[in-house]
């Protein structure tokens, strides 16, 4: 079932330009691979080579954190959001 | 540029002030038609509560993504502070840098008075750029 995909300006120039596009899946995991697939220049920056779940994004069901729910497990259904942030970090370090 | 108005610069300066002894942060929306120019000043949890490192709160980034958004705004930068050094980016910051299109802004807390300065990153290399401050 198609879910609505929110993205950040950096992965807009991958899909046209769009701030937000439609995807398949059931599952986050779902979701991301066949974004992938359709915008193949996110890739790299949305999931690592192992697949997992980039540490320099956030992915989010509606108002929650996949990371705090059952990361690419995490169930998705019809009329759900998913929304694609960076993860913003740094310091002084 | 950054075109920063006296309220954002405010919320911004308190909101620094207010995290010590710890690193704070936020964001910043402006119109995405008015490229540089501050609109909205969102002040972000700092959950690594760190004097040395940042992290935005997940959650906080996502309100301030949507409220941005409701307002016909676009997220277009982040500010933190360094408490203890020149409002100029680490390593760290350089290395963490999600988009080429943000304002990295910097508020060192070095000295009594703050100083803000403001940057862009573009494939790891800095370019300070001018800080206006407005009437808001």
């Amino acid at each position: 079932m198609p879910v609505e995909v929110r993205l950040p300006t950096v992965l807009r120039p991958h899909a046209a330009g769009s701030s937000a596009v439609e995807a398949q899946g059931a599952t986050i995991g779902e979701v991301l691979g066949d974004l992938t697939a359709h915008f193949p220049g996110m890739a790299g920056q949305v999931l690592t080579s192992d697949g997992s779940l980039h540490r320099f994004v956030n992915v989010y069901v509606n108002d929650d954190d996949v990371r705090y729910l059952d990361k690419l497990d995490t169930k998705v259904s019809d009329h759900d959001v998913v929304s694609i942030l960076p993860a913003v970090a740094g310091g002084a370090g | 540029m950054l075109r920063l108005p006296h309220p954002a610069w405010l919320d911004m300066i308190a909101h620094c002030l207010a995290g010590l002894p710890e690193e704070a942060c936020g964001l910043l929306a402006g119109d995405p038609a008015t490229d540089g120019a501050v609109e909205r000043c969102y002040p972000t949890t700092n959950v690594a509560h760190s004097a040395r490192l940042y992290v935005v709160e997940p959650r906080d980034h996502l309100r301030a993504d949507r409220d941005a958004d409701s307002r016909g705004l676009q997220i277009m930068g982040v500010f933190h502070s360094h408490t203890h050094t020149d409002a100029y980016p680490s390593p760290t910051d350089v290395a963490q840098a999600p988009d080429p299109a943000w304002h990295y802004v910097l508020v060192s807390l070095r000295h009594d008075v703050p100083v803000v300065r403001s940057y862009r990153i573009l494939d790891g290399k800095i370019h300070e750029e001018q800080v206006v401050l407005e009437d808001g």
